[in-house]
This record gives C-alpha cells, sequence and structure tokens, in this order.
C-alpha cells in the first residue's frame, strides 16, 4: 500500500522527538543540579578541613585514647560495605560502576571466609543486591541527589553501632569522588575503625602548627566527642561528592542520548522522504496507466491535468509517466 | 583594642557566619564561661549546648544557639564547629516555645525521658537566646 511505510516512519520520527525532548530537559536539568552539588561540595569543605586540622592539633597536643571508634580487631570476622548509588537510573554507567566495584568487594572479602553486612544507600544498590539475595541489613534512600547533614548524620549513627556492637569489625566505604566535571572515579575508603590520629592528620592538609593548646576538658575527651562527628563529616562528604557524580554522569548520559536522538531522526526523515517520493511515482504511474487505458490514446481531461500535475514535478518523472505501464 | 579577632561559624554544610570581634564568650562542658580576646593562647574546647557571644567592635552583640560543637582558638582565629547551631534572629520563637511545652509535658509523665530532657534544654536555650 503507497503511503505505508512513509506513515510508519513518520510516527517513529514522532515518537524518537518526544524522547528527544525528555532527555534533553533531562539534560537541562541535571547540568543546573550539578553546579548545585557542587557549590553544596564546596560550602561543606571548610568543616571538613576544620575538623581535621582539629585532629592534628590533638595529635600535636599528644591525645592518646582507646576510643571505640579506633578498635583495631585482631582478626577481620566481618566486613560491613557502605555503598552509595543513586535513586534514579539514566545515569550511564554510573550507578553499575559502583554496584560492580561493591559486589566484587563483597566477593573478594566471603571467599577469605568473612561474612558481610551491607548498608545500602540509594535505590539502585538496594534494588540490585536484594535481587541477587544478598542479605541487605540497612537500606536508606530518597536523599541521594540532594543529601542532607542529618541524612549522612543517621547512615554513621547506624554503621557506627553496628560497629561498636562488634556486628562488622571493619566497615568499607564504596561511592563515586568526584573529581571534575568529566572525571568520576569509584573509590573504596575505608571508614571504620578510624586510623590512628597521626593517620588522619597526614591525610589533611598536613600542615605542622605549633602545639601548646589548652585543652578543656582534656585531649581525650575532646577527642571523644569528635571522632563521631569526624565519621558524620566524612560521609556526607562522601554523600556530597556522589550526588554531584550523579548529577554529572547524567548529564553526559543524556546528552549522548539527545545526540543520538537527532542523528536517528535525521537518518529516518531520509528514509521517509524517500519512501514519499517512491510513493508519489507510484501513484502517478497508476493514473497514467489508468488514463492511458481508459482514453486510449485521445487527449481528454485526465492528460490535461496530468500535463499540469507534470509541470511541477522533475524531468526523470516526466520520462517514467511518459513511458507505457508495464 | 587594636587587635581584633577573626570569628567564624562553621557548620557541616556552611560558612554561616565570619566576622571581626573583640570578644567572644562561650561555654564549654566543664560548666565554666570562658572569654576570648585577641592574644589568647592556642585552645581547644568542646561546648556545652548554651549560647556562643560574639561581641563587634562596634559595641554590637551576635548570638547563636550552638547545641553542640568545638571551639578552636589559635592565631587570633575563634572557629566554631557545630553541627546543630542558630543565629538569634533565625529563631522562631512560637516554634520553640510549642516544643518547650510539649517536651515540659513529656517529662512530667516521665521523667526519665532522655529525649525530652534534652528537647526541653533545646528549647529552653533557643527562647533565652531569642530573648537576647
Amino acid at each position: 500500500m503507497p503511503g505505508g511505510r512513509e506513515r510508519e516512519l513518520r510516527r517513529r520520527i514522532g515518537s524518537i522527538q518526544s524522547t528527544k525532548k525528555i532527555t534533553r530537559a533531562m539534560e537541562l536539568i541535571a547540568a543546573t543540579r550539578v553546579v548545585k552539588a557542587m557549590q553544596r561540595a564546596n560550602a561543606a569543605r571548610p568543616y571538613a578541613r576544620l575538623i581535621t586540622s582539629v585532629i592534628e592539633d590533638l595529635a600535636a597536643g599528644g591525645a592518646e585514647v582507646d576510643h571505640p571508634l579506633l578498635r583495631q580487631a585482631p582478626e577481620v570476622r566481618n566486613v560491613g560495605f557502605i555503598i552509595i548509588t543513586g535513586d534514579r537510573g539514566l545515569a550511564g554507567a554510573y550507578n553499575t560502576s559502583v554496584i560492580r566495584t561493591a559486589e566484587r568487594q563483597v566477593m573478594a572479602h566471603t571467599s577469605e571466609g568473612k561474612g558481610y553486612s551491607l548498608c545500602c544507600v540509594g535505590r539502585k544498590s538496594a534494588s540490585y543486591f536484594r535481587f541477587r539475595n544478598y542479605r541487605i541489613d540497612n537500606a536508606m534512600s530518597g536523599f541521594s541527589d540532594n543529601p542532607s547533614y542529618d541524612d549522612a548524620r543517621h547512615i554513621a549513627e547506624t554503621v557506627s553501632e553496628s560497629f561498636l556492637s562488634e556486628a562488622v569489625d571493619q566497615v568499607e566505604l564504596i561511592y563515586t569522588e568526584f573529581v571534575s566535571m568529566g572525571t568520576q572515579r569509584v573509590v573504596v575508603r575505608r571508614f571504620l575503625p578510624l586510623i590512628d590520629t597521626e593517620m588522619m592528620a597526614q591525610e589533611g592538609s598536613g600542615t605542622g602548627r605549633e602545639g601548646s593548646f589548652e585543652f578543656e576538658p582534656s585531649p581525650e575527651a575532646v577527642l571523644e566527642a569528635l571522632l563521631p562527628r569526624y565519621t558524620e563529616a566524612r560521609l556526607y562528604g562522601a554523600l556530597l561528592d556522589a550526588a554531584a557524580s550523579e548529577h554529572a554522569s547524567r548529564q553526559r548520559a543524556m546528552k549522548a542520548a539527545t545526540d543520538n536522538a537527532e542523528e536517528l531522526i535525521t537518518k529516518l526523515s531520509r528514509a521517509m522522504n524517500q519512501a514519499r517520493q517512491d510513493a508519489i511515482t507510484t501513484e502517478i504511474m497508476e493514473i497514467v496507466g489508468g488514463a492511458e487505458a481508459l482514453g486510449g490514446g485521445d487527449t481528454t481531461d485526465v492528460d490535461i491535468a496530468l500535463a499540469s500535475m507534470l509541470a511541477g514535478t522533475d524531468a526523470s518523472m516526466a520520462t517514467a509517466a511518459g513511458t507505457p505501464p508495464a | 583594642m587594636a587587635v581584633e579577632l577573626d570569628v567564624e561559624l562553621v557548620s557541616p554544610e556552611e560558612v554561616t557566619y565570619s566576622g571581626s570581634a573583640e570578644m567572644v564568650i562561650v561555654r564549654t562542658v566543664e560548666e565554666g564561661d570562658i572569654a576570648f580576646q585577641a592574644g589568647h593562647v592556642p585552645f581547644l574546647g568542646v561546648l556545652a549546648p548554651w549560647s556562643v557571644d560574639v561581641l563587634r567592635p562596634g559595641g554590637e552583640r551576635d548570638t547563636f544557639a550552638v547545641h553542640r560543637g568545638f571551639v578552636e582558638v589559635s592565631h587570633n582565629k575563634v572557629t566554631i564547629l557545630s553541627d546543630v547551631s542558630e543565629a538569634a534572629d533565625e529563631i522562631d520563637t512560637t516554634r520553640a516555645e510549642i516544643a518547650r511545652q510539649r517536651a515540659a509535658e513529656a517529662l512530667a509523665v516521665d521523667a526519665e525521658d532522655v529525649e525530652a530532657a534534652a528537647a526541653l534544654e533545646r528549647a529552653e536555650l533557643r527562647l533565652r537566646v531569642a530573648a537576647a
């Protein structure tokens, strides 16, 4: 049936066009969100830096404590994992790469005979691991694209609790580090036990300031109050990084999708134009054939109508119309 | 006074306040108020849930309700790290009043309720700071 293929192509182009509109909108939204997420990550930096520098001062002040969060288990039997992914997909390889790294880590530890405990942050990791029958001890979601400090505190408290109750002897934090707009990479960081104060101090800026601090109530008490805040700040930083990475990945994925849609539309439009041209040719040939069969070669109304129609089409079509149909 | 203190109030989300001051008054967990002026020795302390007063060079006073945090003083710079703090003019007094009543009621029913006691303390601190 002439025009059938054309109609089908037109419908496909229409559907791709509306998909393109959606991906374009998502791209623009992600672009504004990534800027906001970066600003939040930058705004959160002073606190994290200062907490580290306080620990530095404490290390210089000679605070040595036996805090439970610093407990190094003689033998690691259970490993906890905090896996930070997004709540939603359509962000390229963002979620999959975190999940893949996490699964590899879990397998590596279980193959050594250790137990695992999962804390899934973000709907995507929770649904992946649940589907594969992993045991999930904690799942939190609903804030991946805009985490608040309270969310970080909640996670840090939950995880610290299971560490303090010796349900896990070690906690790994798996998230996506935001290096720049173009680069984000999945990292695995030791979350608990906290390494000793000197190491923490070295992790920071490393600017040695003079000691002789006065501590109130005592260096040990300050450190004890500080360590939980430190874990929260670290987790908050990780959440913010992950959020910025998610938006950057989504922006990139949606840009690629929009470009692909554009390309597809161009290709399909060409195919559609050709199909339409073919359909017109066939139709004209049918008319000519019909006219010749009716009129028997005399100049009729049909001929006149045909001549005026042909004046509008190109020469090759005129030739085609002139030859008798097979 | 020639030398002034740099004051920064930093929350995990952002730097909420920064300015210069003649004196900063805080309260540490040892139940003692401590005031800092320029030239104070390096100091590091855990803050009690109490107000932080910043006396500005012009004689103005900025007050904050700090529910938890640390204070660090070094090189004429006072840094207050707190994950729960509010400036006096940000406090919603009606809300704090409602919270205070609710906590007081809960405490009347169960005197051992630690959460209600903490809520009451927070609400009272808010009201006191807002009134100052």
